[in-house]
């Protein structure tokens, strides 16, 4: 089956999701991600949705669930890169994403990612994690 | 209400899901609809078509551009002969479920259409019509 591929960069996974995704590839992805997290000891996950156009209720909830299991696997999430279309959708579905940290772009995802785990701005030197 | 040109969409398994949303834009961007209009029909299409696999146990979507005075629309009916539903008010509310979804898919529907209908008996199937206006 098609996978969706997860890169480390460093402390944290990068994951851009560039094609439309059928509900089994959504729910491959989450299990590819937890499994990531737990085998690299990563402290960050960041999921690019900039190329998706549609998020509905299914994929909607893989992000809510890939947040929640990073979360308690001592790892943070960061939604990148939502097109205002699909924002203004998400909200009349009546998706909240709650707990689910966003940012406009995969820089400032980044960015966000290192000053919740603390390892300093990424344009400084890099930090080996304790 | 005259139906200008119909497609017609299997719904059996999860990748037919994928198919028909890019058969929605396709329409849906033919027929001039903005971004926003768009991203609207395609998701509650996206609910819906999941529900006629999940709930109906497969079916079918139709997909009607349509007219009606001066303005175009496209509509969506998908149908299934699966166990229908039993209480229609209760599986619009929000947060409701029978599987194990968030529950947001038909009320969400809804709120992204501007014309809804669902016919439904326990037993008989069930069909559910949705409409976005250019």
């Amino acid at each position: 089956m098609d996978r969706i591929p997860i890169l480390k960069m460093g402390p944290f996974l990068l994951v851009t999701i560039q094609v439309d995704m059928h509900d089994q590839m959504a729910l491959l992805l989450q299990d590819d991600l937890t499994n990531r997290i737990s085998k690299e000891g990563s402290r960050g996950v960041l999921i690019d949705i900039s190329a998706l156009d549609m998020v509905d209720s299914f994929i909607g909830r893989m992000i809510s669930n890939i947040s929640s299991m990073a979360r308690v696997l001592d790892a943070e999430t960061v939604v990148t890169g939502m097109q205002p279309s699909v924002a203004i959708t998400l909200v009349e579905l009546g998706l909240r994403l709650e707990g689910v940290h966003t940012a406009l772009s995969i820089d400032k995802g980044m960015d966000l990612l290192h000053s919740r785990v603390g390892s300093g701005n990424r344009r400084g030197a890099p930090k080996p994690r304790a | 209400m005259a139906i200008l040109r119909s497609w017609k969409c299997p719904l059996a398994q999860s990748d037919d899901v994928v198919r028909m949303r890019q058969l929605v834009r396709e329409k849906a961007v033919g027929l001039g609809f903005s971004l926003v209009d768009q991203t609207k029909i395609i998701t509650a299409a996206s609910e819906l078509g999941r529900n006629t696999i999940i709930h109906g146990g497969g079916g079918e979507v139709d997909l009607n551009e349509i007219q009606e005075g001066a303005r175009l629309g496209l509509q969506l009916v998908f149908t299934d002969q699966g166990p229908g539903i039993a209480d229609t008010e209760l599986a619009l509310k929000d947060g409701y479920t029978s599987g194990n979804g968030l529950g947001l898919g038909l009320g969400g529907a809804r709120r992204l259409s501007n014309e809804f209908q669902l016919q439904s008996r326990p037993g008989e199937g069930t069909r559910i019509s949705i409409t976005r206006w250019r």
